[in-house]
């Protein structure tokens, strides 16, 4: 046994290169961004209290295109959440299915292949297939306002179905034989026993993965900016908070930069993430544990 | 008497086995289709005239449609040799950086277990949910005073930063596996703790395989970071440089086509060859 201070030192030796590396630009940049969103740089750096954030929300065209941009966020997230989680934990069934055993890697390694793909590439793939002039279908889907941020959620969900899948696979696979074993005695259909065996014990991981899914989706960016730029059109129908952060920080051609305010906008995201997945980490997800094996 | 209808009891489930083998095949086989046949219609196309590709764009290319000019506007106009050249860089480094931080960290939390440990731990893991990319603001004003910005290694760092606590939460997961015999033995034949954790780590090399493998897309495929800390045209990487071709290059189909193939195909044989680590990886990472 190595002694109490000893192992500290070890411990030290060993961890701080990876603590100075994650520290210095993971956490500190994220909690200094906070900080940034209480001062203004414009008035020599002075500090602004909530002025910021006061601007953000009451300012008519800022609040406007803030709420517009949660909005389409949260729809964002929204379609992922009943399109791509039921039909990724559909697909992670099938996989388990004893009958294809012996297929099962190969189509869980197609099934994955658009994972693998940059969203750069998945939104130019959907919009040359989508194109009206030559797709496959005739109605502009991205050009219209009504189907343009469902359109290019379910390009982002083409995507990323591979990712719930796997998880949900490796969950159900880990399920011990016995207690399977126990219901096909009893003579349960493979649906009844997937609803009332298999699914309530897989149900932490379904709600991590929803979680999960949920940071992911509210800073999403790349495949909105990908195919519409930092401005996403038409009329800002598919601005989430990622490109609005971006456009606030960097500036577009309709706006100048504004650092503060894209702090600001950062902060007010990274709250509202911290504060949903903190409650669901405290109310739901000690409730699932229970179910645990 | 009771033979009989046991018999068909069991013939019945196998025609029932069997039925649900078809349908479970079925539905497969549409997924699968749904995931790769838009693929194959980019790179299928991207060997084809622009007639050929606005003619029938769902037809492979015959004799007549075949044509290479894509790929060779993509080499001529592009930047692709150097920016392949800037991902495999930053991929590799950043794949390493995280494999040498993470493997040394995990140990150690698994290995000298004292008071601070398992908050130490919980600082680690947290990252896994954290969203790095909203302190963009701070990261940009670092890199500017560090006179990292617009190089390679601002990238390095801030990847490697981001993978870690999945990369941690991994080696810990497998570290823990280590029988602690060979530990023990090790040091009571007088090995350094580096010698011990040498002699650990052959028995880690799946993790490390894991590690590798699930840091290797995320950062291949980010937009994000190449545009915001290395967007001059030295140090673009691919994702960038398709992105920023695919822009400049609206009409010109078949090199547009001839981009994405590119931008694409590298990953996809990767992911294809090490997809058991990768699976691996991202059901031990998140699931512990």
């Amino acid at each position: 046994m190595i002694r109490t201070g000893t192992r500290y030192r070890l411990l030290a030796l060993f961890v701080l290169p990876a603590l100075l590396v994650y520290g210095g630009f993971a956490v500190y940049p994220l909690l200094s961004s906070v900080a940034l969103s209480f001062f203004d740089s414009d008035n020599g750096g002075s500090f602004a209290g909530l002025g910021n954030y006061i601007y953000l929300f009451t300012d008519p065209y800022v609040s406007e295109r803030f709420w517009n941009a949660l909005r389409n966020s949260v729809l964002f997230f929204g379609i992922h959440l009943v399109v791509e989680l039921p039909i990724g934990l559909l697909m992670a069934a099938l996989l388990t299915s004893n009958s294809i055993r012996r297929s099962r890697g190969v189509y869980r390694t197609l099934l994955f292949i658009p994972a693998t793909l940059s969203v750069v590439i998945v939104g130019f793939l959907w919009r040359l297939i989508i194109n009206p002039l030559w797709g496959l279908v005739s109605f502009p889907l991205l050009g219209d306002a009504a189907t343009a941020l469902p359109t290019i959620s379910l390009m982002s969900v083409w995507q990323y179905i591979g990712i719930p899948m796997i998880f949900l696979f490796t969950a159900l696979i880990a399920i011990p034989n016995d207690i399977l074993e126990a219901s096909r005695i009893d003579g349960a259909r493979a649906w009844a026993t997937f609803w009332q065996i298999k699914f309530p014990l897989i149900l932490p991981q379904f709600g991590l993965i929803t979680i999960l899914t949920y940071i992911w989706t509210f800073n999403g960016f790349d495949i909105v900016y990908a195919l519409n730029g930092s401005a996403p059109g038409p009329n800002y129908s598919t601005d989430i908070l990622g490109t609005m952060f971006y456009r606030t920080f960097f500036g577009s051609s309709g706006q100048v930069a504004d650092t503060d305010l894209g702090a600001t906008i950062a902060s007010v995201v990274f709250f509202i993430i911290l504060v949903t997945t903190a409650a669901y980490f405290v109310v739901l997800q000690r409730r699932l544990k229970t179910y645990e094996l | 008497m009771t033979t009989v209808p046991f018999k068909q009891r069991r013939v019945r489930l196998q025609k029932g086995e069997a039925a649900s083998a078809t349908l479970v095949h079925a539905l497969l086989i549409v997924f699968a289709i749904v995931a790769i046949l838009p693929i194959l219609v980019v790179v299928m196309n991207s060997f084809k005239t622009t007639m050929g590709i606005f003619g029938a764009p769902f037809a492979i290319p015959s004799a007549e449609t075949f044509n290479l000019d894509g790929y060779k506007n993509v080499f001529t106009r592009g930047n692709f040799a150097a920016n392949y050249a800037n991902s495999i860089i930053v991929t590799v480094a950043t794949i390493a950086a995280t494999i040498a931080l993470a493997t040394g960290a995990a140990w150690a939390l698994v290995e000298y277990k004292v008071r601070i440990s398992p908050l130490l731990t919980g600082f680690f893991i947290i990252g896994i949910m954290l969203p790095i990319r909203l302190g963009t603001v701070p990261i940009i004003k670092m890199m500017v005073a560090t006179g990292l910005i617009d190089t390679l290694a601002a990238l390095v760092l801030v990847y490697t930063a981001m993978q870690l606590p999945l990369a941690i939460a991994l080696m810990m997961t497998y570290f823990r596996s280590v029988p602690t015999e060979l530990k023990e033995a090790a040091r009571m034949d007088g090995a350094g703790e580096f010698r011990t954790l040498s002699i650990a780590l052959p028995l880690v090399r799946p993790g490390i395989a894991a590690v590798a493998s699930i840091t290797m897309l995320p950062v291949w495929n980010d937009l994000w970071f190449p545009l915001i800390l290395a967007p001059s045209k030295a140090n673009q990487t691919v994702t960038l440089g398709v992105q920023q071709f695919v822009g400049q290059f609206q009409s010109d189909y078949p090199a547009l086509l001839a981009a994405l193939t590119l931008g694409a195909l590298p990953l996809i044989v990767l992911f294809t060859v090490f997809s058991r680590q990768f699976i691996q990886g991202l059901s031990a990472g998140y699931g512990k």
